[in-house]
């Protein structure tokens, strides 16, 4: 078949971003043209503001360089401005004459600074800051004079006034509004952000109004006069007083326009043929001038393009982090606020902090934050997510507490890191190393950091802090991706809720139905979805979907732990901790008979074989004649007790045979994540019953359930659930909470991720209040976990597993 | 000219799965595709040395069970940003019967 022709008007951000996700969509659609009309190839244009304060050069910041056109077979012009579009014959002309058609045209025109219309704005000296040309005259200007001056008080004019200070010069920034950046703060904050750049050297002259630009009379600048007749000496003038979508190509060909080029949700404009991308659209009336929602709209035009037809650009909520160092500023959503909204608001002076947070109703809207941004990412997520806060309302402005965050020396604020500081204990990733990566390979997400540097890739316990350096690497460019919208993987463009529901309502049974019906765009998945897919399946449709050991992970499909060199760790059942002669004699045996290098208790109350090697496994199963203890899966793991009224003076319930009864009766129970258990007989709570997913404390009067809690990575406590009066109760309550957690949590989410994403009223909701569904929902636990077996029996063993050949 | 050594039939090989195979040059991992391609590689990810033949397999790609380096069954390369490359070997299938090459 004869392929189609795509031509792309802009070479730019947008433009490219659009390109990459068609090529991943549909790689042999089209035959591609891009114009651009600067000379060099796309670019990483908010790194403008790092090179021409002198921290990074042009090289760095190149995306996508020549190579990468030719290695993907796009015909590439550069230098070539578009001069018109033929829209009968479907041809653009370029203004030295050459010519391409097409099939679909893409429009990513970008946007112009706006020139203020004043007398002398056309001198030598004077000019906007959009590209690489703008910046390199600024950096030479700074080589030559002395004075400069940026109209405009905002982000971009900011980011420019700080670069040329760092070059030597003295810079003014005049601004019309009272307060710096009005468009992305408040009052409070505006004054602080002022006196911090104050300190570094910049001047301000607010409210006012520029006359004129006085020649030297050579037709280069001399200076600036204002409407109240003062006069400030300028050899430079940088006009950063906002941006204008490029509309001319698509106007002069009578493609529709109001400010912006006029897109759909699809983002098609009034021509069938011709899309458009990136700051020259007008979407729903908005146009936006930063690169999250340009990277947004490029993935939903990518899935036209490539005639999948199935997503809708609706808008996006973005987010202000200026890019200079030392300063540390947040904005997002609304902020300002309105009649039906209020705002929580926390000023420290003297500490130089300031954060606002404002609420619509139980919804946080908007959040402006000054001298502490660690909690940015949290909260910008909230809004995105409009997630309600009612629970979390009175905690709210003092953030995202985590106690104990392992790994990272206590460090909760990027900013004050030196670069050499370890940000990620597992993979001993440096503060500099990610911000060098983010800078020189063009970085925009966590999943690119974490696939370039494995900063936060393995337990993701720093994962706030590689977002912070993100955000504070790339300005507005960052934007966590909304949960509920977040695919469960590249694979797919579902979330885990959409698959799950699609598993429930559609009755799909295996995952080949399950990816055929979502339209999957793999053949057989990956390995993050294919686990997923297999848990949702066998949760949903218990003794009807069948398992699929080749999407378990290497520790679930053999029931044992693999270690760094390829042998396994066995940890056999004893429930609540309880064990006998005859058990220890067997596994004393076991270990001297396979040569077994390390015997470790665990902290769960359990005994650890370590180094057996993995034919062994079905030998050493047999002759302990213990059942597994799941150590190995997302599973039930242990339940642990302390010895309880049997033994302990202070004891008041029997939490050993409690602990023994939970164990047995969920035993086998497959679910999101490890599910630990544990069981107290009195208030001394000796089993640690605070950290685990489901702890329970004994009382004189009956027992408390409390859920939620997580000893590891983030060290949560259990929150309280429930205190009933009877072992069945303890029972029914535990198993309908397992159940709840098992039917709605995403895969891989511990319950304390899983309460914090729904909140504890609902887990309440439908375990405490409504006793109909609590029941149903532990006869539905009950249901999956009949005619469960041990998976170290025979009989369930599968013996090729375990064998290897031989030549 | 390859030595051809019969090592297995395709039906001992899982679908998406792997088996290993003890050489005097070392394990070797025997990978078969969903399409029902079997693929040959060391079985020493070249990130850590872990075992392939545990990992999960995907398309023409396989997770290393250890730290998650997909790794492409047919060269034996590490899907980029990683960098590295694991041994692969010549495999045959005729009449359902596997046949690997050490050469």
């Amino acid at each position: 078949m004869k392929k189609m022709k795509l031509v792309m008007v802009g070479n730019g951000m947008a433009g490219v971003r659009t390109l990459e996700e068609l090529l991943k969509l549909a790689p042999d659609l089209y035959d591609i043209t891009v114009f651009g009309a600067e000379p060099y190839p796309n670019y990483n244009r908010i790194m403008l503001s790092p090179v021409l304060a002198g921290e990074q050069g042009i090289q760095d910041i190149i995306l996508n360089d020549i190579d990468w056109y030719k290695e993907n077979n796009i015909t590439l012009h550069l230098n070539k401005k578009v001069e018109r579009i033929a829209r009968k014959n479907k041809v653009v002309v370029a203004e030295d004459g050459s010519e391409a058609e097409y099939d679909r045209l893409l429009l990513a025109t970008g946007s112009n600074s706006f020139i203020l219309p004043i007398p002398g704005n056309d001198l030598d000296g004077v000019i906007g800051y959009r590209d690489i040309k703008d910046t390199n005259a600024m950096i030479a200007a700074a080589e030559k004079y002395k004075h400069a001056v940026v109209i405009g008080g905002g982000l971009l004019g900011l980011e420019a006034a700080n670069g040329l200070a760092l070059r030597g010069m003295d810079v003014t920034v005049v601004h019309i509004m009272p307060g710096l950046m009005e468009r992305q703060l408040d009052n409070s904050s505006a004054k602080m952000l002022q006196s911090t750049l104050e300190t570094k050297g910049l001047k301000f002259m607010l409210e006012q109004q520029t006359q004129e630009l006085v020649s030297d009379g050579h037709g280069h600048v001399k200076s600036i006069r204002f409407k109240d007749g003062s006069e400030v000496p300028a050899d430079l003038v940088v006009m950063a007083v906002g941006i204008r979508p490029n509309v001319e190509l698509a106007e002069s060909a009578g493609v529709y326009c109001n400010r912006g080029i006029v897109v759909s949700d699809t983002m098609q404009t009034y021509d069938p043929s011709i899309y458009a991308v990136g700051e020259c659209v007008s979407h729903r009336g908005i146009t936006y001038g930063l690169v999250a929602p340009l990277f947004d709209m490029a993935k939903v035009c990518a899935n036209h393009l490539a005639r999948m037809g199935i997503a809708y650009y609706q808008g996006s909520v973005t987010s202000t982090k200026l890019k200079v160092t030392g300063v540390d500023l947040f904005s997002a959503g609304n902020f300002t606020g309105g009649k039906e909204t209020n705002e929580i608001v926390m000023h420290d002076v003297t500490g130089g902090r300031y954060k606002k947070l404002v609420l619509n109703n139980d919804t946080l809207i908007g959040a402006v934050m000054y001298g502490d941004t660690k909690d940015s990412s949290w909260y910008f997520q909230m809004i995105r997510d409009g997630k309600n806060v009612a629970e979390i309302r009175d905690q709210l402005i003092f953030g995202q507490s985590h106690l104990g965050n392992a790994g990272s020396q206590g460090q909760n604020l990027a900013a004050t890191m030196t670069d050499a500081m370890e940000v990620c204990g597992c993979n001993g990733v440096c503060k500099g190393t990610i911000v060098k990566a983010i800078k020189e390979q063009g970085l925009f997400t966590l999943d690119d950091v974490r696939k370039h540097t494995k900063a936060s890739a393995s337990c993701g316990s720093c994962t706030g802090l590689v977002e912070q350096i993100l955000a504070s690497t790339v300005g507005g460019a960052y934007a966590p991706q909304a949960t509920t919208v977040k695919p469960l993987c590249d694979c797919t463009t579902h979330s885990h809720e959409e698959v799950r529901k699609a598993i429930r309502e559609e009755k799909l049974i295996s995952i080949s139905q399950t990816m055929m019906f979502l339209n999957w765009n793999t053949i057989n998945g990956c390995a993050k979805c294919r686990p997923a897919l297999n848990y949702y399946l066998l949760c949903a449709w218990p003794h009807e979907a069948k398992d699929d050991p080749q999407s378990r992970y290497i520790n679930e499909r053999a029931n044992a732990n693999i270690q760094k060199d390829g042998t396994f760790s066995v940890i056999p059942r004893m429930y609540g901790g309880i064990t006998t002669t005859q058990q220890l004699r067997r596994i004393a045996d076991v270990a001297e008979k396979y040569k077994i290098q390390t015997v470790k208790v665990t902290g769960g109350q359990r005994i650890d074989l370590l180094g057996v090697k993995k034919a062994d496994l079905p030998k050493v199963w047999a002759d302990l004649d213990m059942p597994s203890g799941y150590a190995y899966g997302k599973a039930l793991r242990t339940v642990k007790t302390c010895v309880g009224s049997e033994w302990c003076r202070f004891g008041v319930q029997d939490s050993t045979q409690m602990g023994i009864d939970i164990e047995r009766a969920f035993d086998h129970m497959w679910m999101p994540h490890k599910f630990k258990v544990a069981v107290s007989g009195c208030p001394r709570n000796c089993a640690e019953s605070g950290i685990k997913d489901v702890g329970i404390i004994g009382v004189e009067s009956g027992w408390e359930i409390y859920v939620g809690g997580n000893g590891g990575i983030k060290t949560v406590v259990a929150q309280f659930l429930v205190k009933v009066k009877t072992h069945d109760e303890v029972m029914e309550y535990t198993g309908a909470f397992a159940q709840l957690y098992r039917e709605e949590a995403h895969y891989l989410d511990r319950t304390v991720h899983y309460i914090e994403r729904v909140g504890l009223d609902h887990v309440k909701k439908h375990v405490i209040e409504n006793e109909a569904n609590r029941k149903a929902l532990y006869a539905r636990l009950l249901y999956a976990l009949e005619g469960a077996s041990n998976p170290w029996a025979k009989e369930n063993i599968n013996a090729r597993e375990f064998e290897s050949l031989t030549i | 000219m390859n030595t051809w050594h019969e090592v297995t039939t395709l039906e001992e090989i899982p679908p998406l799965g792997a088996r290993v195979v003890t050489t005097k040059q070392g394990d070797i991992a025997l990978f078969r595709t969903a399409e029902g391609e079997v693929f040959a590689l060391l079985d020493r990810c070249p990130h850590k040395g872990g075992h392939l033949s545990q990992g999960i397999v995907f398309g023409k790609k396989v997770a290393c069970p250890l730290h998650n380096w997909n790794i492409c069954l047919d060269d034996g390369k590490a899907v980029a940003p990683d960098v590295g490359c694991t041994r692969s070997y010549p495999v045959k299938i005729e009449n359902d019967v596997v046949y690997l090459s050490l050469a």
